[in-house]
C-alpha cells in the first residue's frame, strides 16, 4: 500500500471514530430534542450523564481528523475549505453553540426554565450540525465541486444543496439518531427506559433504511461515480453485503432486547457505512478532480505523519479505553449524574 | 471594509476570544491540582472546596477552548485556503502533536471532573496532573506554528510552493525556545492573576473570608513566581526578535532611523509620515543595550526596509508598550509582595495590598493579548514572513462580513455567559452566601456535601 493510500486510509479511520462516538453524541441530542412522554425529564438526564464525561473526548476526532487532512492532503484541504465554506461555517456556530449550551447547562444551578432554553439550544445544533456534516460529504461524492487547478470553479452554493446532498445530510441525520438510540438502551438503568429507546431505535431504523433508498436512487443521476462505486468493485459489494447484515442483526438484536450485542452491531453497521463511502470514492479525495495522489503532501512528510500517527495511538487509546472503562454502564450503580425529579 | 480586512478581523477576533479559555486551559487545571494536593496534605475541606471551584472553573472555561479551538482549525483552511494548501504539510507535524495533547487532555479532564467516586485518590491526581501536562503541552506545539510564521524553515519556496519539505525543522524554527516560554509562562500568569484578583475583590468585602485567603495563597505564589520570570523571558525573546525580525523590532519601538546608541522610547505614538515619535519618554542608549546588550549598537530603523514590508507600525508600537507597561507593573506588585511575606511570615492581606491585586486581576490578560497582537501585527504583511502574504493567502469567497460579524455576535454572548456563570461559582462562595437552586450538579452527592 503507498502511504498516501495508507494516509487515507487512516483519514477514514478517524470519519469511522467520528462517526461512531461524535455521531452518537449528536444523536444524544436530537433525543434530547424528541424526549416525550412520562420519562420525559429521564430520558434528558439519562442522555446528558451518558454524554458528560466524553462528549469533548468524541468530538476530537474531528479535529485530528481536519488536521490530518490539511498536513497529509493540503491542496484538497484548500478546495474544500473554499467550495463548502459556507456549510462548514454554519457548522462552526453549530458546533460552538451545541458545546457552549451542553456545558452551561450542566454548570449552571438554576430553575429548569433556563436549564431549558440552554437545552433547547443544544438540541436544536444536535440537528443542524449533522445535517450540515452530511450535506458537505454529499458534495464531495457527488462531483459536483469542481477545481481547476487551485481555483474552485463550481461556486459556493450549488455543490452542497443539491437534492443529493440534503438526502445525504438527512441520511446521517437518521443514522446518528438511530446509533444513539442503541446506544442508550445499553446505558439505561431502568428497563423502561431501556423500552423507550428501543422503540426509538427501531423507529429510527426504519427511517434510516429509507433515507439510505432515497439516497442511493438519487446516486444513480447525481453521484454517477458514487453509483458505479457501490456496484462495480468486488471490495464494495462485500462492504455493503457487511452493512446490510449488520443492519439486520441490530433489529434482530433489538427485538430479542440483547442491549449490548445491539450496540455492537449498530457501531459495525455505521463503520461499515463510512468505509463503503470512502471504498466508493477511492481514488477520489473531491470527486472527480483531486485524487488523494494529486493532493498528498511531499513523502517525508507523510512519512512523519504516520509516525506521529503512531505515537499518539500509542498514548490516546489507552487513555480512552481507561476512559471508557470508568464510565461504563453499571447496573444498580448510582448514577453519574443526580437526575432531575 | 475589504474582504481581506474582514477575514484577518475574524481570525483575529477567533483567536483573542480562544486565546483567553485556553490560557485558562493550561493554568488551572495546575493550580486545580495544586490545592487537591494541600487538600490532602491538610485535610482542610476549604482547599477541598477550592479545588472544586477550580474543576468546575475549568470545566466551563475548557469547553469554551474546545470549541472556539475547533472554529481555528476550521478558519485556517476556511479564511486562508492557499496558506494551508501550501504550507499544511510543512507545519502539519506540530498540529497533529498539539492534536494528541488535546485529546489526552479531554481524556483525563473527563476521568477528574466526574470520575470522582469511580475511581481511586492516586488515579484521580494523576488524571489531574495529566490534564496540566497535556494543556502545557498543547499550548506549547501550537505556539511552535507561530513561530515558523515568523521564522520559516524547514523547506525551499518556489513559485509552486514549497519543496523539500523537513518538517522537524519546520517544527523548531529559529528562537522557538523562547516564544514557547514566554507563552506559557504568560498563561500560568494571567491566570494567577485573575485568580488572585477575584479573590482580592472577595477579601476587600468579606476581610474574613477565610476560604478566600486560602485560595489566595494557592494563587499568589504562582502569580509572583511567573511576573518576576516573565520579563527575563521577554527580554531574551526581544533580543531574538532584534536579531532575527529587525523590521519587526523597530516598529515595536518606533525606530524609524537606523541608528547607534538608539535610545529606549517609552510610551508615545508613532507617525509614519512624519517617521517621529510623539510623546514618548526617551531613555538614552536604552534600546542598543536592551536589544544587543551593547550602548554602542547599531539598531536598524524602519526606513532600511521597503515600505511595503513594513507592519502597522502604530498598532505594533502601542501593542508592545501595553504589554511591557502591564508587564512591569506585575512584576513590581509581585516584588512587593514577596516582600511582604518575608517580612511577615503570611501572604499580605491588608485593604491596600488587596486593592493592588484587585486592580492587578486583569493585567495578565491584557499583557498576553497586547503581547501576541504584537507578534501578530508585527508580521503582518506576512502570513509565512518572508514567503507568503496575507493578501495572498485569503479566501476567494465574498462577503466575508456576514462570518465576521456571526462569530462576533456569538464571541461576545458566549464571553457574558461565561463571565456570567463564573461570577455565580464565585457567588456561592461568599460568607452567608444562600445556598443554590436545585439542579442536576455534575458532581454527583460528592459535591453536594460541600455546599
Amino acid at each position: 500500500m503507498s502511504t498516501e493510500a495508507l494516509l487515507g486510509f487512516v483519514l477514514a479511520g478517524t470519519f469511522v471514530l467520528y462517526a461512531l462516538f461524535g455521531g452518537a453524541d449528536f444523536g444524544g441530542g436530537v433525543w434530547d430534542l424528541l424526549a416525550r412522554g412520562p420519562r420525559k425529564a429521564e430520558q434528558r438526564a439519562l442522555i446528558a450523564q451518558a454524554m458528560g464525561p466524553v462528549w469533548e473526548v468524541n468530538h476530537v476526532w474531528l479535529i485530528v481528523g481536519v488536521v490530518l487532512l490539511f498536513a497529509g492532503f493540503p491542496r484538497a484541504f484548500a478546495a474544500l475549505s473554499v467550495a463548502l465554506h459556507v456549510p462548514l461555517t454554519l457548522l462552526l456556530v453549530g458546533i460552538v453553540c451545541r458545546g457552549a449550551a451542553f456545558t452551561f447547562r450542566a454548570y449552571d444551578l438554576r430553575g429548569d426554565a433556563v436549564q431549558r432554553q440552554w437545552g433547547l439550544v443544544f438540541s436544536c445544533a444536535s440537528v443542524v450540525a449533522p445535517l450540515l456534516l452530511g450535506m458537505c460529504v454529499g458534495a464531495v461524492v457527488s462531483g459536483a465541486i469542481r477545481v481547476e487547478g487551485r481555483v474552485v470553479v463550481s461556486g459556493f452554493f450549488a455543490s452542497w444543496l443539491s437534492p443529493f446532498a440534503w438526502a445525504v445530510g438527512v441520511f446521517a441525520l437518521t443514522l446518528f439518531a438511530f446509533l444513539a438510540a442503541v446506544y442508550l438502551t445499553h446505558e439505561a438503568s431502568s428497563p423502561e427506559l431501556k423500552e423507550d429507546f428501543r422503540r426509538r431505535a427501531l423507529g429510527s431504523g426504519a427511517l434510516v433504511f429509507a433515507a439510505a433508498l432515497v439516497v442511493l436512487l438519487l446516486a444513480r443521476t447525481q453521484a454517477p461515480r458514487v453509483w458505479h462505486g457501490l456496484l462495480a468493485s468486488p471490495f464494495a459489494v462485500a462492504l455493503h453485503l457487511g452493512t446490510a447484515l449488520a443492519a439486520v442483526a441490530v433489529f434482530a438484536l433489538l427485538w430479542t432486547r440483547r442491549y449490548a450485542w445491539a450496540r455492537l452491531a449498530a457501531a459495525v453497521q455505521v463503520g461499515l457505512i463510512v468505509l463503503g463511502w470512502a471504498a466508493a470514492q477511492y481514488p477520489y479525495l473531491v470527486v472527480p478532480d483531486i485524487t488523494l495522489k494529486a493532493a498528498a503532501a511531499s513523502p517525508s512528510t507523510q512519512r512523519l505523519l504516520l509516525g506521529a500517527l503512531v505515537v499518539g495511538a500509542a498514548v490516546v487509546l489507552p487513555s480512552i479505553a481507561l476512559l471508557f472503562r470508568v464510565f461504563r454502564p453499571r447496573p444498580g450503580a448510582p448514577s453519574v449524574t443526580r437526575t432531575r425529579t | 471594509m475589504t474582504d481581506l480586512l474582514f477575514a484577518r478581523a475574524q481570525m483575529g477576533l477567533s483567536l483573542a476570544f480562544h486565546i483567553v479559555f485556553a490560557a485558562a486551559g493550561v493554568a488551572l487545571p495546575l493550580l486545580m491540582v495544586l490545592s487537591d494536593l494541600k487538600a490532602r496534605r491538610t485535610g482542610d475541606a476549604d482547599y477541598r472546596k477550592l479545588s472544586l471551584k477550580l474543576a468546575k472553573g475549568t470545566a466551563i472555561l475548557f469547553a469554551v477552548g474546545a470549541v472556539s479551538g475547533t472554529v481555528l482549525s476550521f478558519e485556517l483552511g476556511l479564511l486562508w485556503p492557499d496558506f494551508m494548501g501550501e504550507y499544511g504539510e510543512v507545519i502539519g507535524l506540530p498540529f497533529s502533536l498539539e492534536g494528541v495533547a488535546f485529546f489526552t487532555e479531554a481524556i483525563f479532564l473527563g476521568i477528574y471532573l466526574y470520575g470522582r467516586e469511580r475511581v481511586s485518590p492516586g488515579m484521580h491526581l494523576f488524571s489531574g496532573v495529566m490534564v496540566a501536562v497535556s494543556g502545557a503541552a498543547s499550548a506549547f506545539f501550537v505556539t511552535l506554528v507561530n513561530v515558523f510564521m515568523n521564522q520559516p524553515s524547514g523547506f525551499v519556496a518556489t513559485p509552486d510552493g514549497p519543496v523539500d519539505v523537513q518538517p522537524v525543522v519546520a517544527m523548531f524554527s529559529a528562537g522557538w525556545q523562547y516564544e514557547t516560554a514566554h507563552v506559557l509562562l504568560s498563561c500560568y500568569q494571567a491566570s494567577a492573576f485573575a485568580m488572585a484578583g477575584i479573590h482580592a475583590f472577595v477579601l476587600l468585602r468579606h476581610p474574613g473570608a477565610t476560604f478566600h485567603r486560602k485560595a489566595l495563597s494557592v494563587a499568589l505564589p504562582l502569580a509572583c513566581v511567573t511576573a518576576l520570570l516573565q520579563p527575563l523571558v521577554g527580554d531574551l525573546s526581544a533580543k531574538h526578535v532584534a536579531r532575527a525580525q529587525p523590521v519587526k523590532l523597530a516598529a515595536m519601538e518606533g525606530q524609524f532611523e537606523t541608528e547607534r546608541g538608539a535610545p529606549l522610547r517609552i510610551g508615545g505614538v508613532p507617525d509614519v509620515d512624519t517617521g517621529t515619535v510623539s510623546g514618548a519618554l526617551d531613555i538614552p542608549h536604552g534600546l542598543s543595550i536592551l536589544a544587543f546588550g551593547d550602548p554602542h549598537a547599531e539598531v536598524k530603523g524602519l526606513n532600511a526596509f521597503p515600505r511595503d514590508t513594513w507592519p502597522p507600525v502604530a498598532k505594533v508600537h502601542v501593542a508592545f508598550q501595553v504589554m511591557v507597561g502591564t508587564g512591569s507593573l506585575m512584576a513590581l506588585l509581585s516584588l512587593v509582595t514577596l516582600a511582604l511575606r518575608w517580612r511577615r511570615k503570611q501572604w499580605p492581606t491588608g485593604r491596600r495590598m488587596m486593592g493592588a491585586w484587585l486592580g492587578a486581576g486583569p493585567l495578565g490578560l491584557v499583557a498576553l493579548e497586547a503581547g501576541w497582537l504584537v507578534t501578530e501585527w508585527g508580521r503582518q504583511p506576512w502570513i509565512v514572513r518572508g514567503v507568503m502574504r496575507t493578501a495572498e493567502a485569503v479566501t476567494p469567497v465574498p462577503h466575508l462580513a456576514a462570518p465576521f460579524w456571526t462569530f462576533t455576535v456569538l464571541y461576545l454572548f458566549l464571553g457574558v455567559v461565561v463571565l456570567f456563570l463564573l461570577l455565580r461559582q464565585v457567588r456561592d462562595t461568599l460568607p452567608g452566601a444562600p445556598t443554590p437552586a436545585a439542579g442536576h450538579p455534575p458532581f454527583g452527592k460528592d459535591e453536594a456535601h460541600v455546599h
